[in-house]
This record gives structure tokens, C-alpha cells and sequence, in this order.
């Protein structure tokens, strides 16, 4: 068939089946992207004939004829469309995924149009963002917010940058999202004067314009020449064991290239999740497993000259599976003669603490003396809150594409931690590290979802096996079914406090669903019972935790780390125990909370050694979230007698960066074409690290970020890092970075005083070079051919804390249920804001995946271990009609230990959020919360007699 | 999504190509509901856009629908003089999940054909008293009530080889007042309960519950009943369900709500005329 592309005649004929989404990628058009595949996400939206689409489901033939026009034929990054100039100047992406379809949307769309955002956009889904940075851009309000409300002791969100008036800011437009300021005590900003491109300013995303044009390549966005298609066979069962596998149909499909099965797998056992520290992980997966322990795992795998051939080869592969029992609820996993799902593993060779109690990990510890600290109080509150699996939901699926160079392999992945992938995938197959590489292109989202091995092991496999380039791409219901969830966890909370608020014991009791594998199992449940128990300076403290196998799909890694969870536990147990006391609960926050005097103490014993408070802004967020509250926004409350308002607020402390290690070498060398090159490992999957590491350099170089160009998340491009998890893009490998950059400067200088006998510090970096009074030494001429390079490194050694605190406002609905926020506050003890619009950015995102995780999203399985919600049509992700504008307000600290003072703020945002509203929730109705999603037939049900 | 194991399509241009339709051939239309989930049982599919059905006919008996006609086209379908159900047409294609680019593609018969409890074509057919013109395999027509259509969850009476031809609405409910209520558990997710009250002009009511139950379940009465015995009527329903958009309590409760919303804004309409 013909038709135009962009304006390009082409002629192809598409398969008879083949959507048009597929078809515009197989003639390059990697622009338009796969989220869904099934209509729901619009992130392959497409123009044809002017009228928008969802190109993956419309059949390609139908498109004969006729004029198809995508986000790249909108306008090139030299050119942008006046609609995508609007996405730079309002920062209204984060990862940028979603953007091309989003863009195409918004270029049908009028001003008439624009009352009806919340209808008109429900068919484009952000996972980043929260949607108020793309509804500015949409509107055309990129910068124009003005100053901001705040309070004089908090540095307002987005103080303006003062030399390029203009730039996005970020500042608080109140949840209105008017374009004027809501509250009148609006007041100067406190910092961050900086000049643009430097820390402290709003530096848009370098690649912003590649971005917004759709010229920014993601992982799969490559044309590899030969490239074969890797389909999997999944389990249809919950537990079984393969008797017996015939492939000999499959193998002698044409077009097949290989036939892979447990007898191909290396026999080497590891963890999906990847750590700094491989130990902190049980070794329970084989990249091909005889035992196979829950739905939708790999029972064998086609690599094919298709996606469909591979998928036909799968068909005919005959299967003999014997059916074990097995165990779907954790309390049942626990008990005796309950289905051991890992009862052939050896506890000590996979770290597991007891395999023949499907007991994964377990903490149990005591300080001071719980039960006296119970009977001292004269208020006791205690209850047991369940939260559920929650999807990352990253519009960006998992995939690799492999290949052979020379005698390596080559793995170009979606993944938040191409270094540890490479070590693991050397050690699973037994490779030379300097003969294999893992890099990764743009990262479309990960939220922890790709702190995972999930599809590396298998393409690896495959290269190895058959030599030719490999492409596995997961689906988007392989997302639901095959990648980790959000843990779900039952969290027991025991508070006791005297008639003064003070608490005397806190007591909790975690039971933490692993499904099938251990990947992150041990460091959820820990991570999950830390801050948030060491926020608080209580005398007495018990824990007791327990991770549990069973044979759902596996748990995983997910923003947060277990903390949200847990702290939805303990800060809904604070709540009552503040009505109970007839205390503020912001004043029994104030009363309890630990303070810089105070130790760290878990329940496990006093604190980590590493753990300080680098800054403490906590009182600060606690200020600032009441003062915001009880300013109120103005916001009408629904008519009618159905209606009830509450408040309620909940606080969360994070430290930042994982314990025990976090390791980044950067180096930064200045080139003899007078630019910078800097090498940094660790990946940007669209929380914006690259942007504040080209703040970082420019600063310390006293150049223009235009100036530094990246070789970033490539094994073979840059040194060491341990990657992109835990909040650490900024606090270490920014400050690697910073290390490196300085370490160049000083380097610079001594050069330049070796050239000309002036004293080192005479000299001062410039913009192309060194100047010391008239002499000037261009940066090329110092640099030489060779290049100049300075190294540094951070090792995590030392970690500080972060806060914040959340507060709604809400209306709830007593006959329907619905639940409608009327208010939201963030206040955040950031440190140093390094960059003020995509700190909110980070922060509105953060809220708003949480107000998903608290109103609308879950994975609901059958009780049998089949996910049922496995499209984007039954499983909620928030729309634009589903979010309020979220205030955000930033504790005005400097950091001890961070870069510039800078503190981590990319998982904590989240963590707040679910009892903040749980607690408005109660406070509107008088009944409490105690399970999530709060969706309103369960909110109505709460409701009945 | 791409469809793997489909090898051909076939353009249907008579009635005769539909001979071609088979347990593993399905009909296709839009393709929104086709291509957004996998069909691996599929080897075929006969394109029915290529009948070139006019999409909305006016006709002396009221309002004839192609069953290939999009939601988009009836969206933009302007108003006859005295169609008072005409704010329904909207009302039913804002109902649909999918977003407005979706209505450029779905169906108004691949709606009702797809058979869930939220599809809200069989909403308005059903709340309008359709007949629906089925071309049955063996070359006859056959005229159904639209709430007879779906059967179930995803299930409806078409036998392989039979297409749904067209809707036919009824120039007396295109006349009647109708009210409209939904409910999802979102803002404007999936619904979890769509009601349409109808008040007919020889003052008949037509309550038609959908989205809440797997079929469409209908209510009728000779004038507006009183709250209670709506109520009563509405609670007798069997058929609730549960899934991601909704329990079925929670679902009978708003159906509860819902309707006795419907029944007071048509009570004020007739007091009103």
C-alpha cells in the first residue's frame, strides 16, 4: 500500500493482522511507541488526515492511502511546533514516554477544548508526572506562574530564577491550577538567585527538544539489522514441575532459530534483583526452571525471525507438567504442611531464612522494654491495615535487544542498573567482564520495576545460543503477569502514649507477600520496618516481620521500598491515638518525632552507623504542611447533604541513598574541542538525574551545560556505579561528580599555572577557558589532543535523612463513596533544591502515583495466583481527571553530606501520601481506613450499617 | 496490538462474502475491540467497513443505525425536530471507556457485539428500545429487542456466520425524555453502573440498568412509579457483579441511588410539561 508519512511517501505492505502502531515502526518511525497495545495508554497516538488515533489499534491497511502525520512530523528539534516548545518551556514530561502521543493529542486540541482536559485526555496516560506540568504546557502556561505562596521560614517551591525570568520554575499555583496565586501572603523567595544551567536554577531536561520531537531514541527505538524476536512460553500453572517439554514441532517451524528450555539453562542460581551487594538477594531463579512456581514463569522460549513466528513456534511446543499444590495466602505459606514453594533450596547456599517454612526473611527485635512501655501508657491504640499490589505501571515495558561484537555480547536494556546487570549476567553465564557490555538508551520509567533482570538473562541466552541480534520486548499484560508488584503487606501497628502524647511503645507486626521469588523480598521487609520506625524517639520499640513465598507472581522493588506500606500503618495508628489523646496531629508528630540530638533507633537496635542527620527540616515540613492547611485554597466543597469534610496529614522519613554501599566513579574530561565530556553510570529513567548532573558540572567548570556532553548507563562508556535506585542519581553520583569536576578544575589550573608560572589560584575557570587577570588560556589549547581528565568517586559511606509531610483536605461522598481531594500539600525537605521545577515535578509525581495506590490501583489476582487485572482498561493508573494539584513547599535546609547541601527527594514524595488521605478520610466520616486501595465501593461499604 | 496468526482479510462487499466467516474468520469493524487484546484463535477477518452502510439513516419510523456507523459519527449525528432523547447519543458515547480518538474507531455495533456489562451502545440501544437487524448465517434476517442481545458477560445471541446488520430506533423513544446516570470508581473510568430512565409520551417508564449487571436488565411500568416501589424493583435484580470497576454491592447500591435520581428527574420533566 501507499501512504505519506511526515509528509514522506512510502510504499510496504502490512501482514494482514498487523496494526498500524508496528507497521510505522518497521519503516523506522521509532517515534511512535508501544505503551498498552490495546488503546488505553495513547502513547502511539498518531495524526491520519489530520485526526488523531490510537495506532495499535488500527488495523495498518487502513491506513492506504492516506496522510499519516506523527509527533516528528509535527516539528524537528531545530524547529518545534509552538505545541512542543510548550512541553519544554513547562517541563510537562518527565521520562518522556508518553510525550509523543501526548503531543499529538494536544495538537487537535483548541482553546475551546480546553474545559474538557479531564475528558479529552483520559485516553493519554503520565506515570511521571501527575499531569499539572503537561496541563501548564497544554494551556500554554509554561512560565508564567509568578511567586509563589510559601511561609517565611520555607523556601517557596520554584523561587523564580532571577536571570532568565522566563524559565519554567515551577512555582506553587495552588490546586486550582490558575495561573494566579490563590493565597495572598505571598512572600520573596528565600534562594536559589542562581544563574541558569547552574545548581539551583530550573535547567530543563538536556534532551528536551530530541524529546518533544520524538528524535529521542528508548531502547527499542533502533533499526538492527538481522534481528531475530524472542517469544515466551509462559506456565499455565501456579506450581508445577516439567515431566517432561517436546520442542521438535516448534524447532522445525522455518524461521525458527532456537528452541530454548531448562535444559539450555546454566545451572547458576541468582536473583532477579539486582544490589550493590549481590548477597542481599536470595539465589532462588534459574533463567530456565524445571519447578515452575507461579503463573505466566518462562517455562521455554522461541527466538524466531518474528514476534508472530515465535509466538506460533510456542504454540506447538508439548508440554508434560506434573501439578503441584500450592499456596496462595501468606498466612497459610507459613503454617505447617502448607506447600513449600523453594523446599529444594538449601536455606544457607540461597540465604533464605527458613525454605521449609516458605519463610524468605524475618526481623524480630526489641529496644527498651515494649510490654512495660505498653502498661506505662494511658492510651493504647492498635490495629491491623492491609495494603495490595500495586503495578509500576511504566509506560515504557521492559525489553533488551543482544548482539555479538567481536567475541562479546551486547546488551542495549531498559534498566535502572546496567552495571549490576552486567556483573550478574557475567556470573550467570560465566563470561569475561570486559567482554561483555550493558548500556541502555532513554528509560522510559522504572519507579524500581527495572532494579530487575528480567528479560536480560533470557536475550543473553539467545545471542549466545543462535549468534544473531535478539529483541524480547515484554507485553504490557507481561507487565502485569511476569515483572515484581508492590508488596503487598499486612502491617500490625501497637502505639501507647501518656495523657502528654508522649509515646511510650511502639509495636509492629509486618507479614510481607513475596509471590514465587525472593527478588528484593529481605531488603523491602527491612527497608520497610527502618524510617519508619526510627522517625520516632520512642523508648520501647517491637518488631516482627515476616517475607513469605507463596505462588503469586513475585513482589519486587517498587518507589518507596516498603516504607509506604508500612508507614501507612504506623502514621494511620498515629491518627487515632492523636484523637484518642485529644492532641493537634501535627502537635503529636512535633511531640514524638526524632529531633538531631536523638539516635536512630530501630527496633532492631541503635540505628545504622552510617545514618546522620546531614541537615533536619522536619519541623520546617511540619510548618509548613499546617500553615498550608489552615490557609485552605479556597476550594468549593460539593453541594449537598451526602457530603463530608476532613483533614488529615501524615509524615514519612527516608534515608538517602540504600545502606551498606552505593558506589559511583565519574570522570569528567576537558576535550581538545574545548567541551567537556562527563562519564557517569548511573541511569535516568525520568527522574531527571542527567539534568541535575549537567547543573553540577557547569557549576563547578563555571561553564554552560551546552558545553558538557554525557557518556552515561554504558558498561563500556563510563566507570563503575552502582545505579539508579534508592534516590542516589543526586546524593552519590552527583557527588562523584562534583568530586570529578573539581578534581578537573584543580587540574586545569595547575596546567595552566605550569604553562605560565602564575600561582594556580590565580587562575579561574571560564566559559571556553582559564582566565587569571588579562591572560587567557583556552580550554582547547590546555586540554591538548590527550584530553584533561579528572576522577571522582562516592562510595555511600555516609547517608543522611529526608522528610516529608502530606496533608489533604477532602470531601467524601457518604452514598457513592467517592472520595474528592479539595486539597493537597507536600511539604519536603529536599536540602539544597538543586532544580526547583523538576524537585515539584518529582514531588507532584511521587503524590500522584501514591493517590493512585491509595484511591484506585490494584492488582487483583484470582486466588489462584492469575492475574485478572492484566490491561491498562482493569487496572487504574490516574488519568488527568483523577489527580488535584498538588502544593508543594520545600523546608529551606542545606545538607551536611549531600552535593551543594542537596538531598535525595525522587521515592519519599510517595511514602506520606496513603495515610495523609486515610486519616482526611477518617476525619470526614468518622470511620477509619484500614485496607487500599480506599476505592469507593469500599469507602460506601465502610459506610453501611 | 498485531493480530500474529491473522493471514488474511477479507473485504466484504456483498452478502455473499460473509460466507466466509467461520469459527476461526471473525467479522471486523472499527478494530478497537479486534486488535486490543489477543485473538490467537483467528486466522481471518472479513472487514465489514467495506459494505459502505450509509452510518445514520433518518427514516419515517425513526432512526436507523449502521452497525459499522463510529461513535464519533453518532456523536456529531445533529438533532431532529422533537427528538428528545437526543442528549442520550452523547451521553451514551461519553459512557465509552475509550478516549475520544477511540470513538474515531469503535463501532456502534461492535460495541453491542463485544457484550460487556459497560458498553455503552448496548446501553443506548437497549434504553431505547432498538430492534437490531441480524443478517443470520443462512442468508435471513431475523429482528431482535436490543436488551434481548447480550447474554452475558462478553457473550451475546450472534451464532458464527451471523453479523449484526444495523440498530433500528424507534421515532417514539427518540421522542421520549430520558435521564442518564453512571457511576465508575474513578472520575471517568469504566463504568460500574450506566441507568437510562425513559418516559415514554403515553407516560410509560423504562428504566434500563447496565454496566452494574452483566446484560441489560429492563424495568417497566405503565407511569412512573413511586421511589419505593422502584426501589424495591431495582433491588430484586439478579445479575450484580464483581470485577476491577466494581463490587456487586456496591454496584446494586449505586443502581439504587442512580435510579431514583432518574425517576425524580423524569418526575420533574413531567411535572414541568
Amino acid at each position: 500500500m501507499k501512504l505519506l508519512v511526515n509528509g514522506a511517501p512510502i510504499d510496504a505492505e502490512p501482514a494482514p493482522g498487523q496494526c498500524l502502531r508496528s507497521f510505522l515502526r518497521e519503516q523506522q518511525q521509532f517515534d511512535v511507541k508501544k505503551g498498552c497495545d490495546s488503546g488505553d495508554c495513547g502513547a502511539c497516538t498518531v495524526l491520519l488526515d489530520g485526526t488523531p488515533f490510537h495506532s495499535c489499534i488500527l488495523p495498518a491497511y487502513r491506513a492506504a492511502d492516506r496522510a499519516v502525520t506523527t509527533v516528528a512530523g509535527l516539528g524537528t528539534p531545530e524547529r518545534l511546533a509552538p505545541i512542543q516548545q510548550r512541553f519544554v518551556d513547562a517541563a510537562g514530561f518527565q521520562c518522556g514516554f508518553c510525550t509523543a502521543g501526548m503531543i499529538v493529542t494536544a495538537s487537535t486540541l483548541d482553546e475551546g477544548d480546553l474545559a474538557e482536559l479531564p475528558r479529552l485526555l483520559k485516553g493519554n496516560l503520565c506515570r511521571c508526572t501527575g499531569y499539572r506540568a503537561i496541563e501548564d504546557a497544554i494551556r500554554g502556561r509554561g512560565a508564567a506562574c509568578g511567586t509563589t505562596s510559601g511561609t517565611t521560614s520555607g523556601t517557596p517551591c520554584g523561587a523564580t530564577d532571577n536571570t532568565t525570568p522566563g524559565t519554567p520554575c515551577g512555582t506553587t499555583c495552588a490546586a486550582t491550577g490558575d495561573t494566579t496565586p490563590t493565597t495572598a501572603d505571598t512572600a520573596e523567595p528565600t534562594s536559589t538567585g542562581a544563574a541558569h544551567g547552574r545548581v539551583g536554577s530550573s535547567l530543563g531536561a538536556p534532551a528536551g527538544a530530541r524529546v518533544v520531537s520524538g528524535q529521542e531514541p528508548y531502547t527499542l527505538d533502533i533499526a538492527v539489522p538481522g534481528l531475530l524476536h524472542l517469544g515466551v512460553l509462559q506456565s499455565p500453572h501456579a506450581h508445577a514441575r516439567i515431566r517432561s517439554i517436546d520442542v521438535s514441532a516448534a524447532e522445525s517451524l522455518p524461521g525458527v532459530h532456537a528452541v530454548l528450555t531448562h535444559a539450555d539453562s546454566p545451572a547458576t542460581l541468582f536473583s532477579t534483583a539486582r544490589h550493590e551487594n549481590r548477597l542481599d538477594d536470595p539465589d532462588d531463579t534459574l533463567v530456565f526452571d524445571r519447578v515452575l512456581r507461579f503463573r505466566g514463569q518462562r517455562v521455554a522460549a522461541v527466538v524466531a525471525d518474528s514476534v508472530g513466528l515465535a509466538e506460533a513456534a510456542c504454540r506447538l511446543i508439548v508440554v508434560d507438567y506434573e501439578e503441584l499444590p500450592a499456596v496462595f495466602d501468606p498466612d497459610q505459606a507459613l503454617r505447617a504442611g502448607a506447600p513449600l514453594v523453594h523446599g529444594d533450596k538449601d536455606a544457607a547456599a540461597s540465604r533464605l531464612a527458613d525454605p521449609g517454612r516458605n519463610l524468605v526473611a524475618e526481623l524480630h527485635g526489641e529496644r527498651g522494654d515494649f510490654e512495660a512501655g505498653l502498661a506505662a501508657g494511658t492510651t493504647v491504640v492498635s490495629g491491623t491495615w492491609q495494603t495490595q499490589r500495586v503495578a509500576h505501571g511504566q509506560l515504557e515495558t521492559h525489553a533488551t535487544i543482544g548482539w555479538r561484537e567481536d567475541d562479546g555480547l551486547v546488551l542495549r536494556t531498559s534498566s535502572q542498573v546496567p552495571f549490576l546487570v552486567h556483573k550478574e549476567i557475567c556470573r550467570i553465564f560465566d563470561l569475561d567482564p570486559a567482554l561483555v557490555r550493558v548500556f541502555t538508551a532513554r528509560v522510559g520509567g522504572g519507579f524500581g520495576g527495572k532494579q530487575e533482570l528480567l528479560t536480560e538473562d533470557v536475550v543473553a541466552l539467545a545471542v549466545l545460543k543462535t549468534g544473531r541480534p535478539v529483541q524480547y520486548e515484554f507485553t504490557r499484560s507481561d507487565e502485569f503477569r511476569l515483572a515484581p508488584v508492590r508488596h503487598p503487606m499486612r502491617v500490625g501497628v501497637t502505639l501507647a502514649a501518656g495523657a502528654d502524647g508522649r509515646l511510650t511503645a511502639l509495636g509492629l507486626t509486618v507479614l510481607a507477600d513475596t509471590g514465587a521469588y525472593g527478588n528484593h523480598g529481605p531488603g523491602v521487609l527491612f527497608h520497610g520496618c527502618s524510617e519508619s520506625l526510627s522517625l520516632y524517639s520512642v523508648p520501647n520499640k517491637r518488631v516482627d516481620a515476616e517475607c513469605v513465598y507463596t505462588n503469586n507472581p513475585p513482589s519486587g522493588a517498587f518507589r518507596g521500598y516498603g516504607l509506604g506500606q508500612v508507614v501507612f500503618g504506623i502514621e494511620s495508628a498515629l491518627d487515632e491515638l492523636a484523637r484518642r489523646l485529644g492532641i493537634d496531629p501535627f502537635e503529636l508528630r512535633r511531640i514524638n518525632s526524632v529531633v538531631p540530638t536523638d539516635p536512630f533507633v530501630s527496633a532492631q537496635g541503635e540505628g545504622d552507623d552510617d545514618l546522620a542527620f546531614g541537615s533536619y527540616g522536619l519541623d520546617q515540613c511540619l510548618d509548613l504542611a499546617e500553615a498550608a492547611l489552615a490557609r485552605g485554597n479556597g476550594a468549593v466543597v460539593p453541594d449537598g447533604p451526602a457530603w463530608r469534610v476532613g483533614e488529615g496529614m501524615a509524615s514519612a522519613m527516608i534515608a538517602t541513598m540504600p545502606p551498606r554501599g552505593h558506589y559511583s566513579h565519574v570522570s569528567v574530561t576537558a576535550t581538545a574541542e574545548g567541551r567537556y565530556t562527563v562519564r557517569v553510570g548511573t541511569a535516568d529513567y525520568g527522574s531527571g538525574t542527567s539534568t541535575v548532573h549537567a547543573q553540577i558540572a557547569a557549576t563547578a567548570l563555571n561553564t554552560s551545560p551546552d558545553r558538557i556532553d554525557f557518556r552515561s548507563s554504558d558498561t563500556d562508556e563510563a566507570g563503575y556505579d552502582s545505579g539508579a535506585f534508592g534516590s542516589t542519581g543526586v546524593v552519590v553520583a552527583g557527588k562523584a561528580l562534583l568530586g570529578a569536576a573539581t578534581a578537573l578544575a584543580r587540574e586545569l589550573r595547575q596546567l595552566a599555572s605550569g604553562r605560565t608560572g602564575l600561582p594556580a589560584h590565580s587562575w579561574a575557570l571560564e566559559q571556553g577557558g582559564l582566565r587569571s587577570g588579562e591572560l587567557f588560556l583556552t580550554l582547547a589549547e590546555l586540554a591538548g589532543p590527550d584530553g584533561v581528565t579528572g576522577v571522582g568517586t562516592e562510595s555511600g559511606a555516609e547517608r543522611s535523612v529526608a522528610f516529608n509531610v502530606q496533608a489533604f483536605r477532602v470531601a467524601v461522598n457518604t452514598l457513592t463513596g467517592e472520595v474528592r481531594i479539595l486539597q493537597s500539600i507536600q511539604s519536603a525537605d529536599a536540602g539544597f533544591v538543586m532544580n526547583p521545577a523538576q524537585c515539584r515535578g518529582q514531588i507532584e509525581g511521587g503524590v500522584a502515583q501514591a493517590i493512585g495506590s491509595s484511591l484506585y490501583e490494584e492488582v487483583i489476582l484470582d486466588g489462584a495466583g492469575t492475574v485478572t487485572t492484566n490491561v491498562l482498561r482493569n487496572y487504574h493508573l490516574p488519568q488527568l481527571a483523577d489527580l488535584p494539584v498538588t502544593e508543594v513547599y520545600f523546608a529551606d535546609t542545606a545538607d551536611d553530606l549531600g552535593p551543594y547541601g542537596a538531598k535525595s527527594m525522587s521515592e519519599s514524595p510517595y511514602n506520606p501520601v496513603a495515610p495523609a488521605l486515610a486519616n482526611a478520610i477518617r476525619d470526614a466520616i468518622g470511620i477509619r481506613p484500614f485496607e487500599l486501595p480506599m476505592s469507593r465501593d469500599r469507602i460506601w461499604r465502610m459506610l453501611q450499617p | 496490538m498485531d493480530l500474529n496468526t491473522v493471514t488474511s482479510i477479507t473485504p466484504a462487499r456483498h452478502r455473499d462474502d460473509l460466507r466466509a466467516l467461520a469459527p476461526d474468520v471473525a467479522p471486523l469493524a472499527g478494530g478497537s475491540e479486534l486488535f486490543a487484546s489477543p485473538q490467537a484463535h483467528l486466522t481471518g477477518l472479513v472487514d465489514l467497513q467495506t459494505f459502505g452502510w450509509p452510518a445514520l439513516t433518518v427514516t419515517r419510523d425513526g432512526l436507523e443505525i449502521a452497525a459499522t456507523c463510529t461513535l464519533a459519527e453518532l456523536s456529531r449525528l445533529p438533532p431532529e425536530p422533537g427528538w428528545n432523547a437526543h442528549p442520550l447519543f452523547l451521553q451514551c458515547c461519553t459512557a465509552l471507556f475509550g478516549s475520544f480518538k477511540v470513538w474515531e474507531v469503535a463501532t456502534v455495533g461492535g460495541n453491542l457485539c463485544a457484550a460487556l456489562p459497560a458498553g455503552p451502545m448496548t446501553t443506548l440501544a437497549a434504553a431505547l428500545d432498538a430492534e437490531l437487524l441480524v443478517w443470520r448465517r443462512d442468508g435471513t434476517d431475523e429482528l431482535l429487542a436490543a436488551a434481548d442481545f447480550v447474554t452475558g458477560n462478553s457473550t451475546n445471541v450472534l451464532e458464527t456466520g451471523d453479523v449484526l446488520r444495523s440498530l433500528r430506533l424507534p421515532t417514539s423513544s427518540l421522542r421520549s425524555h430520558t435521564a442518564f446516570r453512571s457511576i465508575s470508581l474513578s472520575p471517568v473510568g469504566r463504568s460500574g453502573a450506566v441507568l437510562v430512565g425513559r418516559l415514554d409520551s403515553d407516560g410509560g417508564f423504562v428504566l434500563t440498568v447496565t454496566a452494574a449487571t452483566v446484560r441489560p436488565i429492563q424495568l417497566r411500568y405503565p407511569s412512573l412509579p413511586e421511589a419505593a416501589g422502584l426501589r424495591r424493583d431495582i433491588d430484586a435484580i439478579d445479575g450484580w457483579f464483581t470485577d476491577a470497576h466494581g463490587a456487586a454491592d456496591w454496584r446494586q447500591a449505586m443502581s439504587r441511588l442512580l435510579g431514583e435520581e432518574v425517576r425524580q428527574e423524569l418526575e420533574r420533566k413531567l411535572q414541568a410539561a
